[in-house]
């Protein structure tokens, strides 16, 4: 079956002056859309690469990354990217960060006003309308990364990829931030992969999550699929039987299973 | 109104116009009157003791030209060099009054009269010595800016370019302007042929020398801040895939004012010295003439008067750094950053 996004044995070298690293040994994924994926690991084990090669900011030495029935060979919106920390400009507001990625992306399909009420409806969506006139030095951590999944999500992108999107946050702004994105999630429907190492989140959030073992030469070990109903409240979670044995399969085998069984 | 005056003063560092600004207005008068002798009070203390010793010192030492000029004696090289200047100007008034009534004269007896103006060819005086001065570093910076600002992102942007560029920079970097003079000078004359030339001759051959000089500073610190633009913020640019101009503008620009407002800030200061060393040098006029022709002169005024000189170049010197100070401020996206 041709999935929405196919990763398709991708295999991954560095150059270094010790000579050629292996980091990723023959990934291959696919991703239905609509679907909300985690890739989960130790660090250091790729899953940074592997989200780098879908967005284009890395090419693959071997294998292919499709999406849409189209191949991915340079970064692009489509493909739109939160950083981990946040990266806005930090001499433009709120609303002049989301705007720069809206005039790029729809420069020819909307005209001034359409492109001010979708820059408001995007701050709006993550809860920023109160802000947008703030530079990012000027408001919390949280905020930023609030604003950074604005700038991507108004790209409309055909998936949404968040490198570890909020490792850099406290624990209980992280869990508001989690809750934000499901409820967007639930309106917009994106197409998702969001790299992670906290075991809560990937289970709250995902619909599959993608445990990959230890580099060098990483690869996929296991994929488990989270059959969980929406909305997920992460209370009432908490007592759940079936939540709490997918988390103890995610934390298994993050403490058993660390290398690929395969390379040499 | 009052505030932003008092921003302006605090952002060129006369803090100390801010409290006596504030003692008038009765705001703490305690902690204005003890902000105003941290600020000002220490410097003048400071000032006066090297006045003291710069007194002292000078009356120990005979010359052939006298005794080296004290405090008081470059006072009244001062306001004779004002008197001078005044005078100059009377003159100056007075010849082009003469020169009108003269031409007015003849077109009243004959209307189809050709009437000639002649510029007034009186000595430059002091002050025209310093706008003379004031307008040659500037030409010279300006220039070397506009080469250097824009080289500076393209090398700081691409590695190749960085790569070829480095050898050509590391060797010409450490050449005193000086030694570029001579060269500069038969260049110009050789190339700038004009019979109406808009600009002298030597103050294009001035103006070249401080734009070789000024192009360094600013051009390495400009790759400096260029290349040291943060990843993630290329990523971005690249995610977006912003065109060149947008990426030039919207990132790598304000990411880098900063690091290109310290190189400019370099090269003024550097500017300004070479320029009079320049002028004394080749005899192009402004300050450095005005010094080298004093100690040609060889009377007992010349040392107080090149002393005259010398405070005034340090005084401009202090005015420009203060300039790019202000205007760093301006353009700074960052404003509660501290510069000094």
């Amino acid at each position: 079956m041709q999935g929405y996004l196919t990763i398709e044995q991708v295999h991954m070298d560095f150059d270094t002056p010790k000579g050629t690293f292996k980091a990723l040994d023959n990934v291959t994924l696919k991703i239905d859309k609509g679907e909300f994926v985690s890739l989960i690991g130790h660090s250091g084990c790729g899953k940074s690469t592997v989200l780098n090669i879908v967005a284009g900011l890395l090419v693959s030495t071997q294998g292919s990354v499709l999406l849409d029935g189209k191949e991915v060979n340079e970064p692009g919106p489509e493909r739109a990217v939160v950083f981990q920390n946040h990266s806005l400009l930090p001499w433009l507001t709120a609303y002049q960060n989301v705007e720069l990625a809206v005039k790029q992306v729809f420069k020819s399909s909307m005209n001034k006003k359409e492109m001010d009420e979708w820059i408001k409806h995007n701050l709006r969506l993550v809860h920023m309308d109160h802000a947008t006139n703030k530079r990012p030095g000027e408001i919390s951590g949280g905020m930023k990364q609030r604003v950074g999944i604005a700038r991507a999500l108004a790209m409309k992108p055909k998936v949404l990829l968040m490198d570890e999107p909020f490792g850099a946050l406290d624990a209980l702004t992280r869990a508001h931030l989690q809750d934000s994105v499901m409820e967007i999630q639930s309106e917009l429907n994106n197409t998702v992969i969001m790299i992670t190492h906290d075991v809560d989140e990937a289970v709250l959030l995902s619909d599959r999550i993608v445990m990959m073992t230890n580099g060098p030469a990483a690869t996929i070990g296991e994929i488990l699929e989270i059959d969980l109903p929406r909305p997920r409240h992460r209370l009432e979670l908490a007592d759940d039987s079936k939540y709490n044995h997918y988390r103890a399969e995610v934390l298994r085998f993050l403490h058993e299973r660390h290398s690929n069984p395969n390379a040499a | 109104m009052t505030a932003r005056v008092m921003n302006l003063f605090e952002s060129i560092g006369f803090s100390w116009l801010v409290s006596i600004m504030k003692l008038f207005t009765l705001q703490n008068p305690k902690e204005q009157i003890e902000n105003l002798i941290r600020t000002l009070g220490v410097p003048l203390f400071a000032f006066a003791v090297f006045l003291g010793i710069w007194h002292m010192g000078a009356s120990q030492i005979e010359t052939s030209l006298g005794k080296v000029p004290g405090p008081a004696a470059v006072w009244e090289q001062t306001v004779g060099l004002w008197e001078e200047h005044k005078a100059e100007r009377v003159k100056e008034a007075a010849f082009y009054e003469r020169q009108e009534e003269r031409n007015a004269k003849k077109l009243a007896a004959n209307p189809d009269a050709k009437v000639k103006m002649r510029d007034y060819t009186g000595k430059p005086t002091y002050i025209d010595q310093i706008f003379t001065s004031l307008k040659t570093v500037f030409a010279g910076f300006l220039l070397a800016s506009a080469i250097a600002i824009p080289l500076g992102i393209i090398c700081g942007l691409s590695n190749t370019m960085y790569t070829a560029m480095n050898p050509i920079i590391q060797l010409f970097k450490p050449v005193s302007p000086l030694a570029w003079l001579p060269i500069v000078t038969l260049v110009v004359s050789a190339l700038y042929v004009s019979d109406d030339p808009v600009f002298a001759k030597s103050f294009v051959n001035s103006a070249i020398t401080v734009t070789l000089c000024c192009l360094w500073p600013t051009l390495i610190n400009t790759i400096v801040g260029v290349s040291s633009l943060d990843n993630d913020l290329v990523n971005v640019s690249k995610v977006l895939r912003l065109n060149w101009w947008t990426k030039i503008t919207k990132i790598v620009l304000p990411s880098s004012v900063p690091m290109i407002f310290t190189g400019l800030r370099l090269s003024l200061g550097v500017g300004w010295m070479v320029l009079i060393a320049a002028e004394m040098l080749a005899q192009n006029p402004g300050l450095g003439k005005f010094v080298w022709d004093e100690f040609q002169n060889g009377s007992s005024q010349s040392l107080g008067r090149i002393m005259v000189a010398v405070l005034t170049i340090g005084f401009i010197g202090f005015l420009l750094d203060r300039l790019m100070l202000s205007l760093q401020k301006s353009f700074s996206w960052d404003k509660d950053a501290i510069v000094r």
